[in-house]
């Protein structure tokens, strides 16, 4: 339970932030700096955001799945531009994780040489 | 009458989320194939059902808010799961940001790229730039560059998916196997949906792939103005 409360704790705090910045960035990700230096600051113990904090971010894809449902209901959006939105995300996400993935896998191979 | 309610009703929406997300976990770990993808799975059983049971997307929404309502604590979640795998990082800060650097401005120049190539209007260009970013930093890009909002949500969720879908896979293809690089790569390329698959492959995947969608998300707010400026 103390898990619980201070991760919605967190999530006020980083909702704050936001709303300090503009809302530029959304809470939840402010919320996620502020768990880390939290923790790392030991301001909050380990052992009492563990259980909760795993048993989340272990079934996140489960979070996902309404938002998955509702590309049901953008239906026509889709199929009038299907062909670009396909072409554009199949082949840049590719690009981008290729770039991001090698150019870290390629210089960590460097280091240990 | 009354079976209809219940059908409508939110305890049976949550049921059957939860069932089909379970029933894409099992199928998964049964059968490892990048199209075996729990998200995949739920999807591809959740649609056809509600379309079955006649039960409509307000009526789904409003009934599984309550999971919808996690994802934001399940991201802060991610902040323990950094605390856990720091120590990975120690020496490794130089690449990390080199490679979102390179994959923010590589992420935006592509999508330029198939743009001009394929002659898309300027307008559906502008709503897919962001598309490796979290949906709310990717839904501000939007608005600030005078894009359609529908329309970045949707390719920004795609793009979750299908990396959800095939990173991993062609991750192993083209040779990355770290653990940090795979993680990078899928949350910077694929954002909560990607870091989410990460999970899957390890916490410190997971882990890594939290802090790209951050790191992702600033960076490309920066860069596709700077693009749509030089463009113009």
């Amino acid at each position: 339970m103390k898990g619980i409360f201070i991760i919605l704790a967190f999530l006020v705090v980083g909702e704050f932030l936001s709303y300090l910045t503009g809302g530029f960035v959304p809470g939840n990700i402010f919320g996620m700096v502020v768990m880390f230096l939290a923790l790392q600051t030991k301001l909050v113990k380990e052992d009492s955001v563990a259980t909760v904090c795993t048993l989340l971010t272990k079934n996140m894809t489960l979070m996902f799945l309404p938002a998955g449902i509702g590309l049901m209901a953008a239906y026509e959006l889709i199929a009038e531009n299907w062909i670009s939105i396909v072409l554009n995300i199949t082949v840049t996400t590719l690009i981008v994780m290729a770039v991001v993935g090698l150019i870290v896998e390629r210089n960590k191979k460097g280091d240990k040489k | 009458m009354k079976d209809i309610n219940i059908l409508h009703s939110e305890p049976f929406i949550l049921l059957i989320t939860i069932g089909a997300y379970y029933l894409g976990n099992l199928i998964h770990r049964r059968f490892k194939y990048p199209f075996t993808n729990p998200l995949l799975i739920a999807i591809t059983v959740l649609i056809p059902l509600l379309l079955v049971l006649d039960i409509d997307y307000p009526t789904y929404e409003k009934g599984s808010h309550a999971i919808s309502m996690l994802l934001s604590p399940s991201v802060i979640a991610l902040g323990y799961a950094l605390h856990k795998q720091i120590g990975h990082l120690k020496g490794n800060v130089c690449r990390i940001l080199l490679a979102i650097t390179a994959g923010s401005i590589v992420g935006v120049l592509s999508v330029v790229g198939v743009c001009y190539m394929m002659g898309t209007p300027h307008l559906l260009m502008v709503s897919m730039e962001p598309k490796s970013v979290t949906i709310p930093i990717a839904l501000g890009i939007t608005e600030r560059m005078g894009g359609l909002a529908p329309l970045t949500a949707i390719t920004v969720f795609i793009c979750g998916i299908f990396g959800n879908i095939v990173g991993p896979w062609f991750l192993k293809t083209i040779g990355v196997t770290s653990p940090l690089a795979q993680g990078l790569a899928l949350g910077a390329a694929s954002h909560g949906v990607g870091t989410a698959r990460a999970m899957q492959l390890g916490q410190l995947q997971g882990a890594i792939a939290g802090m790209a969608i951050g790191l992702m998300g600033v960076w490309t707010a920066v860069v596709v103005p700077l693009v749509e400026y030089c463009l113009s």
